[in-house]
């Protein structure tokens, strides 16, 4: 949640909500939501390491609100988090490991965890389709999003499916 | 299961073998399978495990080497090809991965002639044929040939003509296996949409997208079903669907 934050600041100065409510248009329903306290302790975070400073903004009728600005500080963590690549997603996998070691224990089957792994998938995947059929068809963003999540599912659906094929034939 | 309806399509103890060059392939290897109506089944797999030869078994394109297949409770054994043909033009509708259409024949015939061939007057079959292509998105297309239009477009006559007779089962052989992601979605959303109003689909595909459109999935490996799951659409827990979308700190 830090670096967005930093992200949406860059444009300019912004109190809290005003984040909270960029972030929900820009990402679409798909993304689950950040509430509003999350968002406030971020900023407190982001305050005391010097990436953001705060400045109390006096409202008439309602208490004062805090709006927040970008130092040079935040606009270099800002920049180096958009020079580095990303970590490649699933080098560590849990299932595997529980296939790889079901044999062992006795106490699980290789194409039972698969078949029970590969429902859990199938559900989410039917999830992410609902998803996107709600999802405002012009937010690209939001269905970019969507659309990555169900493409690495379909990536995880076809390495259970070599899974299978591979031990199955073992029986 | 619950047995209690009669089943739309009820198999027990197909088994089919192909023999070409080399050793015979045993496609099916005895499949036990009921669909009741209403209901939406995928059948997933990887190339070559038997599912489309399964299909065909359904539809009564090919014929298993044993066991037996209910049509709504009327066992099809003895059925002749000429009664096979009959009942995929009034009771079971298919689309093919390449789409089957009749290439020197208008989309509009295309989706008429089977309406015509099961005996429905020239007047009832052009307002079939009208109402779903509009509802297809293909009004405007009536005189276009098959080869102008897109995979996409095809695929979506190929459904107009499996519907025209309102055919209780829908059978569904890779429908988007040539089509690009776009259309994929395309077919997807108009395959729930039918469901949605109680057609009956069931549905072949190595496409997990596609297959998690349909309430039912059915894992066939090397010609035998190992798992037949219904799914529930509940998001379990925290993971699952947040988890997948979940950006990281």
């Amino acid at each position: 949640m830090r670096l967005p934050l930093l992200a949406l600041l860059a444009r300019g100065p912004a109190h809290g909500y005003e984040l909270k409510q960029d972030l929900e248009q820009l990402l679409g329903s798909a993304y689950p939501q950040p509430n509003v306290g999350q968002i406030y302790v971020t900023l407190g975070r982001l305050e005391k390491s010097g990436l953001i400073e705060g400045e109390e903004v006096e409202q008439s009728s309602r208490p004062n609100k805090k709006i927040y600005h970008l130092t040079d500080a935040g606009r270099e963590a800002l920049r180096a988090w958009f020079e580095e690549p990303e970590d490649e997603p699933r080098v560590r996998d849990e299932f595997f490991m529980k296939l790889a070691l079901a044999p062992q224990t006795g106490l699980a089957d290789q194409i039972a965890l698969i078949n029970k792994q590969r429902r859990r998938y199938l559900n989410t995947m039917r999830n992410l389709s609902k998803l996107a059929a709600a999802e405002d068809r012009d937010n690209r963003i939001a269905h970019l999003l969507i659309e990555g999540a169900m493409l690495h599912l379909q990536a995880d659906l076809d390495w259970l499916e070599r899974c299978q094929e591979e031990l199955e034939e073992l029986e | 299961m619950s047995e209690s309806p009669t089943p739309l399509l009820r198999a027990e103890g197909l088994v089919k073998t192909h023999h070409g060059e080399g050793a015979p392939a045993r496609a099916v290897r005895g499949v036990d399978l009921s669909v009741v109506r209403g209901e939406f089944v995928a059948v997933t797999g990887p190339s070559g495990a038997g599912k489309s030869t399964l299909l065909h078994l359904l539809g009564g394109l090919q014929r298993p080497d044993s066991g037996s297949l209910w049509l709504d409770g009327e066992r099809t054994d003895a059925y002749t090809e000429a009664r096979w043909a009959v009942e995929r033009r009034k009771r079971i509708g298919i689309v093919f991965q390449f789409f089957n259409l009749v290439s020197n024949l208008s989309v509009a015939d295309n989706v008429e002639l089977p309406a015509l061939l099961a005996g429905v007057t020239p007047r009832q079959a052009r307002a079939e044929r009208e109402e779903l292509l509009s509802e297809l998105g293909l009004a405007g297309k009536e005189r276009s040939l098959p080869g102008e239009l897109s995979g996409g477009e095809q695929q979506r006559v190929a459904l107009a003509r499996a519907l025209v007779n309102h055919p209780p089962l829908l059978l569904a052989d890779e429908p988007a296996g040539s089509l690009d992601s776009k259309g994929t979605r395309e077919v997807m959303r108009l395959l729930s949409r039918f469901h949605q109003r109680g057609q009956t689909i069931v549905l072949v595909t190595h496409d997990a997208r596609l297959a998690s459109a349909a309430d039912r999935v059915i894992s066939f490996f090397d010609g035998r079903i190992v798992d037949d799951a219904e799914l529930d659409g509940t998001p379990p827990r925290r993971t699952g669907i947040s988890g997948v979308l979940e950006l990281k700190d």
